[in-house]
């Protein structure tokens, strides 16, 4: 039963890295990584419960309170203080990036076989998509062009990870995934300072600006 | 409190960087720094080279600091103390100059200060190490802020390509440097590598290595690039520090890795250092003489003397691998000797081009001329130096150069006799460098102080202040008084050749100096000055009694100088054409000759090295074919790179898989 409703929340995340993938709104980007963390969370305590690791309630605590409060807390400040809807026509169109997606996803399936053998948990069947959700992340952020968006894609990449680890090994030590948590914490505020800078310095926030290569 | 030598030395030292910090921070009064922590620095100097000398033994010192399991060793042997004494003397000189010389230095005084006084101190830690790591970690430092010092006046862009090249052959030196201690048998300190035994094959690999690290701080061909580019860049005082006593520093190290940790020593590892010192000693000497800026004239007499210094390294090992240890300390004596005597005289003729510089702003010999009218201080103590750097007798110039030819002429006693047929030509070779010396000596001397200013500026020339005229004192003293009694250096040097050989000097008299016998050759300066002197006061004499007053004032001939000015003395070029006439094939000369109808004439004439074309332009080549290579991958582009991130993490994981 309990692996049911895990696969379930496996299967709305890697639907929600497809709807990321596909979103150019940044408002609903910072919505969808709301929903992927709540997701994470649920996910996270459904194998506490029934694995009995008294740890993971920390660490899906944790998740609670940073991924679903404060980040995105933070991002929709810095949208509306930044004035940043939309953003422009990314650099692959939308319909061949689910293709290149797609492909992710039958690769990872694929490469995460011989690890679901080895791993001894109730949420194998989930490592596939946790890599997927991993790669998929990493797609988006190459294929966007404002430097808000690649900051969403870093955190839903950690929330890929952070998936990875649980259903792998029943989540990483404690201090690790504190540690963790505080990265990238504090990675997003550094990084909002500089977004901050540079649109100051060049009054937008499109990469393009900060390509010219200095000889 | 008994207090040892070698923490004397070693608190001088955190002294300088203390003192290095206190200028930091103290950048913006700059008659603070200038007239307290420079003369503190040089006081610091003199504790220094007092607690060299006074050292007996061998005294070793194991820090705290360092890494975990790793302190820094000291160690003060008398090798070191020799080396220390030289710093200590020279840096005394130096920084006393260097607090009159910065005074126009209203901005960068505080930061100058720091690295001249970190410079000190890794100097001092160079000679005093006694384990790979602090000596690796020092002579970075060294390098690093010498750098630093030399491109002090970063604005410029030639300065800034001098500094450039001269940080990429210290890193190549020092990428040398440390597979050479890796090579020695996998041992961390000094002690541990004395002991241990390579064979001949290892031995030989990393003498090669030691050669390469060393000569290329030391300027031996063909790593010698950076010389003649660094010290025009560099402020006078650097200059002097970098080619009295950093350049030593190098030799210091060749002296320790050759005598005292390799075990073994084979024939031809002398003959090589005794071939390439000949080599560079007289590439310098005709390079130096066709130099038309005074402070790369000097950079490559530097050369020259690195050379002749090496040729006595060469021959000493050459005796001693055939174990002839007495003869091998002649040439010793007289290598360390003249190391002695350069940080001396070339510490003080740089001082003096700084002083010419900063009365005059002019660096080029052509502009300069007849200085000696306004800045007679500056002139005369460079008269000694150029005199003792031309190996005039009775100045110390002279004494080193004449105990290693003493050397030489005991070379016959080698057995092996394509060696003994090979070396007379040597010292022949030798003593053309020696010629070729004075020559430039004549040249420099000649042109900047001598005859009419070549411009209306220099008229206005003023002299040098108080504290610059204490620095040139001190050194142009010390030139004299090493030439007079060299009967002390001699006695204090056979502890060293005790220590490394394990043979000594007969003792010297305080007035005959004897190498090896009465018998065979003596010298004393006493008597020659005394004679000379003699001679000069006679001839003075005589003249003003008999000649004088018969001078007849006639209006001269005029012919061909109807107008006569200072445009028509001989200029740098002109002197040096003999030279490059005869060594024409040195050169890469690119000439500008004005058309006859020019009405503003001007002409040109550039001797460059083709060391350059050779060897260093295919290497540049090279490396920038790969760099633009490269930079095609390099786009500068954030998604392209998190692309490459992407499509190597798939591949990795493929292949994983």
């Amino acid at each position: 039963m309990a692996g049911q409703f895990i696969n379930l929340l496996a299967s709305i995340l890697l639907l929600l890295a497809f709807a990321m993938l596909s979103q150019r709104r940044i408002k609903l980007l910072v919505s969808l990584f709301m929903i992927q963390g709540l997701t994470l969370f649920t996910n996270t305590i459904v194998i506490a419960s029934t694995t009995g690791q008294a740890h993971l309630y920390y660490s899906a605590l944790l998740t609670l309170s940073l991924k679903v409060v404060i980040l995105p807390w933070i991002l929709f400040r810095m949208i509306r203080q930044l004035n940043v809807e939309w953003d422009v026509e990314t650099l692959i169109n939308i319909p061949s990036t689910m293709l290149a997606g797609i492909a992710i996803v039958i690769v990872s399936f694929n490469l995460a076989l011989p690890i679901s053998h080895l791993a001894g948990t109730i949420t194998r069947g989930t490592i596939g998509i946790a890599m997927a959700c991993v790669l998929l992340s990493l797609l988006m952020m190459i294929t966007r062009s404002k430097a808000i968006s690649q900051v969403i894609g870093f955190l839903s990449m950690e929330n890929g990870l952070f998936f990875a680890a649980t259903s792998t090994t029943y989540g990483m030590p404690m201090v690790v995934e504190l540690g963790v948590a505080l990265d990238v914490l504090v990675g997003v505020l550094i990084l909002g300072v500089f977004f901050f800078q540079i649109r100051e310095k060049f009054e937008s926030l499109d990469l393009k600006h900060l390509e010219k290569k200095e000889e | 409190m008994n207090v040892q030598p070698i923490e004397l030395i070693i608190l001088a030292a955190v002294l300088w960087i203390v003192l290095g910090l206190v200028g930091l921070a103290a950048g913006k009064h700059v008659g603070f720094v200038r007239s307290i922590v420079f003369p503190l620095g040089a006081a610091a100097g003199l504790v220094v080279a007092a607690s060299a000398y006074f050292s007996t033994g061998i005294e070793t010192e194991i820090s705290l600091l360092g890494l975990p399991d790793l302190p820094f060793h000291f160690r003060l042997d008398a090798l070191s103390a020799f080396f220390l004494m030289i710093l200590g003397l020279a840096v005394f000189g130096i920084s006393s100059y260097s607090a009159g010389y910065f005074r126009n230095e209203k901005e960068h005084i505080g930061t100058i200060c720091l690295e001249y006084h970190v410079f000190l101190a890794a100097m001092t830690f160079v000679i005093l190490a006694d384990d790979a790591f602090l000596f690796m970690v020092s002579w970075e430092a060294m390098a690093l802020s010498s750098y630093f010092l030399v491109t002090t006046d970063h604005r410029i862009a030639e300065i800034r390509r001098a500094g450039f090249i001269y940080l990429l052959m210290a890193h190549l030196g020092a990428i040398s440097l440390l597979l050479f201690f890796g090579s020695m048998g996998g041992n961390y300190s000094f002690d541990a590598m004395r002991g241990t035994h390579l064979s001949g094959m290892q031995a030989t690999f990393a003498f090669l290595l030691a050669l390469f690290g060393f000569g290329a701080k030391a300027g031996m061909l063909p790593l010698h690039v950076w010389l003649p580019e660094a010290h025009p860049a560099a402020p006078s005082p650097v200059s002097a520090m970098m080619s009295g006593v950093m350049l030593k520093t190098a030799v210091y190290g060749l002296i320790r890795v050759l005598f005292d940790l390799l075990h073994l020593q084979l024939w031809w590892w002398g003959v090589l250092i005794l071939a390439i010192g000949l080599l560079t000693a007289l590439f310098g000497a005709v390079f130096s003489a066709v130099q038309s800026d005074m402070k790369r004239l000097l950079a490559y007499s530097s050369v020259e003397n690195i050379g002749i210094v090496f040729v006595g390294l060469g021959l000493s090992a050459i005796f001693r691998a055939y174990a002839m240890n007495s003869l091998a300390a002649l040439a010793l004596v007289a290598t360390l000797y003249h190391c002695l005597n350069h940080a001396f005289f070339k510490s003080l003729l740089f001082l003096c081009t700084g002083s010419v510089l900063h009365a005059t702003g002019e660096r080029n010999l052509g502009k300069l001329g007849g200085l000696i009218h306004n800045m007679p201080w500056v002139a005369w103590t460079a008269l000694i130096g150029s005199l003792a750097i031309a190996g005039l007798p009775p100045l110390n110039g002279f004494v080193s150069e004449w105990l290693l030819l003493q050397a030489f002429l005991f070379t016959p006693g080698l057995p092996h006799s394509y060696l003994n047929m090979m070396i007379p030509v040597a010292a022949a070779a030798l003593v053309l460098t020696g010629a070729a010396a004075g020559y430039v000596m004549v040249k420099f001397y000649g042109i900047v102080f001598l005859g009419q200013p070549r411009e209306e500026k220099l008229r206005e020339a003023k002299s040098a202040g108080g504290w610059e005229r204490a620095g040139l004192l001190w050194l142009s003293s010390g030139c004299i008084l090493l030439g007079l009694f060299p009967f002390f250096v001699i006695d204090h040097l056979a502890g060293v050749t005790d220590f490394l050989l394990g043979s000594r000097l007969p003792s010297a008299d305080w007035l005959f100096l004897a190498p090896i016998s009465s018998e065979r050759a003596s010298y004393s300066p006493i008597l020659f000055m005394i004679v000379t002197l003699f001679a000069t006061v006679l001839v003075f004499l005589l003249v003003r009694r008999f000649y004088h007053g018969r001078v007849r004032r006639a209006m001269p001939w005029n012919c061909g100088y109807p107008v006569w000015n200072a445009r028509m003395q001989d200029t740098s070029e002109g002197f040096g054409q003999p030279i490059r006439q005869i060594f024409d094939p040195f050169f890469r000369i690119g000439r500008e000759l004005p058309s006859p109808f020019d009405t503003a004439p001007k002409y040109s004439a550039k001797s460059e090295d083709r060391i350059w074309l050779w060897l260093y332009l295919p290497f540049a080549g090279i490396a920038e074919r790969l760099a633009d290579f490269f930079g095609k991958i390099q786009q500068g582009r954030i998604l392209v790179y998190l692309m490459y991130n992407f499509v190597t993490l798939i591949i990795l994981l493929l292949i994983v898989q």
